[in-house]
């Protein structure tokens, strides 16, 4: 057993219970961000130091340290950086509970770098809920009427996904006799299967593997939970939510069909088109319900629904992917990096606006040119990186994860996603347009903490830098190349 | 040269951009100053490329050529570099930078936005010419949205929201399809340079049918061009836009399709272009019959230099898929020819408008005893888009022409014939519209009406100069454009 490969675990998790312990103890609860950045540091110092290493197995098979792990994990430590230096203003909306506010977080991002190393689907379940839990408690925080819907909906759907993840596990464990993901693959691959029909049993616990990770990643039909969960929770917690918790997700299935279910032929394929068939409608729906939306979360909330459809586009590449390319993946992780750092700054611009204007209503946007140049201006480049305009992350992710379906064969679904992009475009650029052409119905400038500027100009500067160099790309391939078992 | 002037040309403006946007907006005069400058230089430098542009360079020689690895993983490079096609439409853009923002000299309103903007736009045009890399070319195909939807909505008028928003999902829904185009190129080549794409053909396709990502590309320069049905943008977009974007939008930015017509698709496919040609040449007489119809009938001034617009770009389609020698030539000079004499057109437009605050053809009349310069200026540059000898648009056309008339496409001779109706019409609208503006008995609520100022007959001036220059030598572009043609049609 080597302690130093979860290094970045431990470092989080003590700094969680430190950040707990300090709440009792210090009066200026700006410390508590203070000390949760520095662990979140110390974790990604850690994490950087194990990249240069071979893939090594830990705790009897239940985790894996991986480039791929490695990825998620900075990814994760990254968003949630940003999320708390978000958070600085907006916490003191809460009268007390800070310290369990910032601890939560970390517990949270514990959860997903958890997930993102797990490779047994003991392990998996395990820091899947130690993300949901940590959510369902954070999504409540306000304690307000529309937060406490939101949380308790949130909790009631995400247990029905997690026993029905669970299920699914069991029908696979039961078929395979194994629960780690390497042995199920040698199990599948030994039993010489020749089709769907020869396995019901085991493909009705993909399927419902499926339908328990379609919930985390917001895949459409399992998507109704979030636009509610998003309007009502915390606005950082709804960044988080829709960059970390997602990105966790995707990460999972990834690692769950790349390294278990990826032979033979037919099973990938199988799975590969039902992906294709979720991100077909997925896209389609979010972008025509976000068309209608009056609030900015909900349109955001739908908005991802959306993203997360282009991001199902590569998980299906990757099924009909031939074995040991990792185009599909390698889009996956590319596009969920341009992804966090753009919609993390999307919401981080509407926390600071909707805090001085007082809405989260689209029209209440009229003019926030004049009244704040910096933020309309983020929020612009952020708007124009979803919609997939160059020179933005957005841009390049799209184009990477796209070229990865049109080589697996599957351009019937790059043509509806790139149409696709066309209307989200309107909605987008309607915020644009109210930032931009309206007179603001109140006058006064729009201040905002240096935490929450630092963290956007941040995102901003991710944006340009994904969208720009190749850096990132050539990070988001050698990750997907080294999958560990 | 072996200095990089291309990337010195394209990204100039975009410096200006860069510096006006840290100018304060109440120093208007020392925004303009910058943006003449930083718009002229690329304009002197253009010249410069021109005279030292070889013509007797080796058939398909890229000239001015720079490459740098961008991203490896998927084959892309910064790689710019002109040939015989792009020179002439580089140097229009050159030029019209420069005028435009002569023309916007009166621009008042949000000034630093306005031509930070107005220079951004130019910089994406100018890459757009010069790429040679399918993705950088893309690139700047598609970040000239951004610039021309807050240039239309915010200093446009009348509708000009809607039609900004029509414009950008117009153009997005076009580059959608080029986009899925140029991922289905790539993946069936593995290479994203054109260089290379035309020098070794698209090769054995294993999935996509190359009938299917000739379309999807043509898709994506039909609706930039336009083509009918695809042109409902173009009326709007013209007619709510700033005139010194109306300038860009006529002059420079609907010759991106024509030249991705030619750079892509009829290079890349040149089987499937002669296979599907008499079908596009009938759109293309459509285009040029159905613009000049409507042209006839339209009231707004600016309205029906727009659709005026529709029916010459028909032309470039007709002169493009007709695919001889010629014709290409003369398509490609019409794209010049139009960008001049429309843009002309146009910034008089905007001075009639913007002096006698209307634009309803039915309520102006007799302005030529008030505005005598201006009726004169816009006189002249009808007679250019009538196609009178002498000017650039009567030897583009006549190119145009006398290369389909011999082109063995199914059915061309008969078309043309056909289409040679469309230069009537054209005679038609521009005189009927002369003579509803200009002359007629003069009315009084005209008489306190300015005149052009100085600028004004400078900038017009250089642009009747380079129409009749063109027009009297049409050998300074036909032997440029030349090399670059035989490289497509042999």
């Amino acid at each position: 057993m080597n302690l130093a490969l979860i290094a970045p675990e431990i470092s989080l998790l003590a700094t969680a219970i430190v950040v707990i312990l300090l709440d009792l103890f210090v009066q200026r609860k700006n410390i508590l961000a203070v000390v949760s950045l520095a662990g979140l540091a110390l974790a990604f110092g850690f994490t950087i130091h194990l990249w240069g290493g071979n893939p090594q197995a830990a705790f009897g098979n239940m985790l894996v340290v991986d480039k791929f792990a490695l990825f998620f994990k900075m990814l994760f430590l990254v968003s949630a950086a940003l999320v708390i230096l978000a958070s600085t203003d907006y916490v003191l909306k809460f009268d007390s509970f800070q310290g369990e506010y910032y601890a939560l977080v970390l517990l949270a991002t514990l959860g997903m770098m958890l997930i993102s190393a797990a490779t047994d689907l003991i392990s998996i379940f395990v820091a899947l809920e130690l993300i949901s839990i940590s959510f369902f408690a954070l999504v409540g925080f306000l304690k307000d009427a529309k937060s406490s819907e939101a949380s308790l909906k949130y909790m009631l759907l995400g247990a029905i996904a997690s026993a029905i993840l669970l299920y699914g596990m069991a029908f696979v464990f039961g078929f395979t006799g194994n629960t780690q993901l390497g042995a199920i693959s040698i199990a599948i691959y030994n039993m010489s299967l020749t089709g769907a029909s020869a396995a019901p049993g085991l493909m009705l616990g993909l399927i419902l593997i499926i339908v328990g990770l379609g919930f985390k990643i917001a895949a459409f039909p399992f998507q109704m939970w979030v636009p509610d969960v998003y309007e009502g929770a915390p606005t950082p917690i709804t960044a988080f939510l829709s960059v970390a918790s997602k990105a966790a997700g995707f990460a999972i299935i990834l690692r769950i069909f790349y390294t278990a279910f990826n032979f033979p032929t037919w099973l990938s394929h199988d799975w590969g088109m039902i992906f294709a068939i979720l991100a077909a409608i997925g896209m389609t729906v979010g972008n025509i319900v976000a068309i209608p939306q009056t609030n900015i979360k909900r349109m955001l909330a739908y908005s991802s629904i959306a993203q997360a459809g282009y991001l199902i586009l590569g998980i299906a590449a990757m099924g009909f992917s031939p074995a040991l390319s990792y185009l599909g993946q390698s889009g996956v992780l590319f596009f969920l990096a341009g992804y966090t750092v753009t919609n993390l700054g999307a919401f981080i611009a509407v926390i600071a606006i909707s805090e001085k204007v007082g809405s989260d209503r689209i029209s209440d946007y009229d003019g926030v040119l004049k009244r704040s140049p910096m933020l309309a201006l983020a929020l612009t480049l952020c708007l124009i990186s979803l919609t997939g305009i160059p020179l933005t992350a957005g841009f390049l992710a799209k184009f990477y994860i796209f070229s990865g379906a049109v080589q697996n064969h599957l351009l019937w679904l790059v043509i509806i996603a790139v149409l696709n992009s066309v209307v989200a475009a309107y909605y987008y650029l309607r915020v644009v347009k109210v930032m931009w052409f309206n007179e603001p119905k109140f006058e006064g400038k729009i201040s905002t903490s240096f935490g929450l500027r630092l963290a956007l100009v941040l995102c901003c500067a991710g944006i340009i830098f994904i969208g720009v160099s190749p850096y990132a790309m050539n990070l988001a391939n050698t990750a997907a190349k080294m999958f560990g078992f | 040269m072996n200095f990089n002037v291309l990337s010195l040309i394209i990204f100039l403006p975009a410096l200006g951009a860069l510096i006006i946007a840290c100018i304060s907006n109440s120093r208007a005069k020392l925004i303009k100053y910058v943006a003449a400058f930083f718009t002229l230089i690329p304009l002197i430098l253009g010249i410069i490329v021109l005279f030292n542009f070889n013509k007797s360079a080796p058939v398909g020689a890229i000239q001015f050529e720079e490459k740098a690895s961008w991203i490896p993983l998927i084959n892309a490079y910064y790689h710019v570099g002109l040939d015989g096609i792009s020179m002439p439409l580089f140097l229009l853009m050159d030029f019209l930078g420069f005028m435009v923002v002569l023309i916007s000299w009166k621009i008042d309103l949000r000034p630093r936005e306005y031509f930070a903007w107005l220079l951004l736009l130019e910089t994406s045009i100018l890459g757009v010419f010069a790429s040679l890399d399918i993705l950088l070319f893309f690139i700047f195909w598609e970040i000239e949205v951004i610039p021309m939807f807050f240039l239309i909505s915010i200093w446009g008028s009348g509708r000009k929201e809607y039609s900004a928003l029509k414009y950008v999902l117009y153009t997005l829904f076009g580059s959608a399809m080029m986009l899925a185009g140029i991922l289905c190129l790539y993946f069936t080549t593995g290479s994203l340079s054109m260089v290379d794409i035309m020098k070794n053909g698209i090769g054995v396709l294993p999935a996509v049918p190359a009938t299917l990502i000739f379309f999807l590309l043509l898709g994506g320069f039909a609706v930039k061009l336009p083509v009918f049905p695809l042109h409902t943008w173009l009326p709007d977009a013209h007619t709510d836009a700033p005139t010194a974007v109306s300038v860009v939008l006529a002059g420079a930015l609907l010759k991106m399709g024509g030249y991705g017509m030619i750079r892509i698709c009829v290079s890349f496919f040149p089987t499937i272009a002669r296979q599907y040609a008499p079908w596009l040449i009938a759109f293309a007489v459509v285009n040029i019959i159905y613009g000049a119809a409507v042209t006839l009938k339209q009231t707004d001034i600016k309205r029906l230099i727009a659709y005026s617009s529709v029916s010459h770009m028909g032309f470039v389609l007709l002169g493009i898929f007709t695919l001889t020698q010629v014709s290409m030539v003369g398509a490609t000079m019409q794209m010049v020819s139009h960008g001049l004499i429309t843009g002309l057109l146009f910034a008089t437009a905007g001075l009639v408008m913007h002096n006698t605050h209307e634009r309803d053809i039915g309520k102006l009349g007799g302005l030529a005893r008030q505005i005598p310069i201006i009726t004169v200026i816009f006189t002249i540059a009808g007679l250019g888009a009538m196609g009178v000898p002498g000017t650039s648009g009567f030897i583009s056309e006549f190119m145009v022409f006398l290369g389909s008339f011999g082109s063995t496409v199914l059915h061309a001779r008969v078309l043309t014939v056909i289409a040679i109706l469309g230069i009537l019409m054209g005679a038609g609208y521009i005189l009927w519209l002369l003579q509803r503006v200009f002359y007629g008995p003069p009315q009084d609520k005209f008489n306190s009406v300015k005149d052009a100022t100085k600028l004004e007959v400078f900038y017009s001036a250089l642009f009747i100069i380079v129409i009749f220059g063109i027009g009297l030598d049409p050998s300074i572009l036909t032997n440029i454009i030349k090399t670059g043609v035989s490289a497509i049609i042999h």
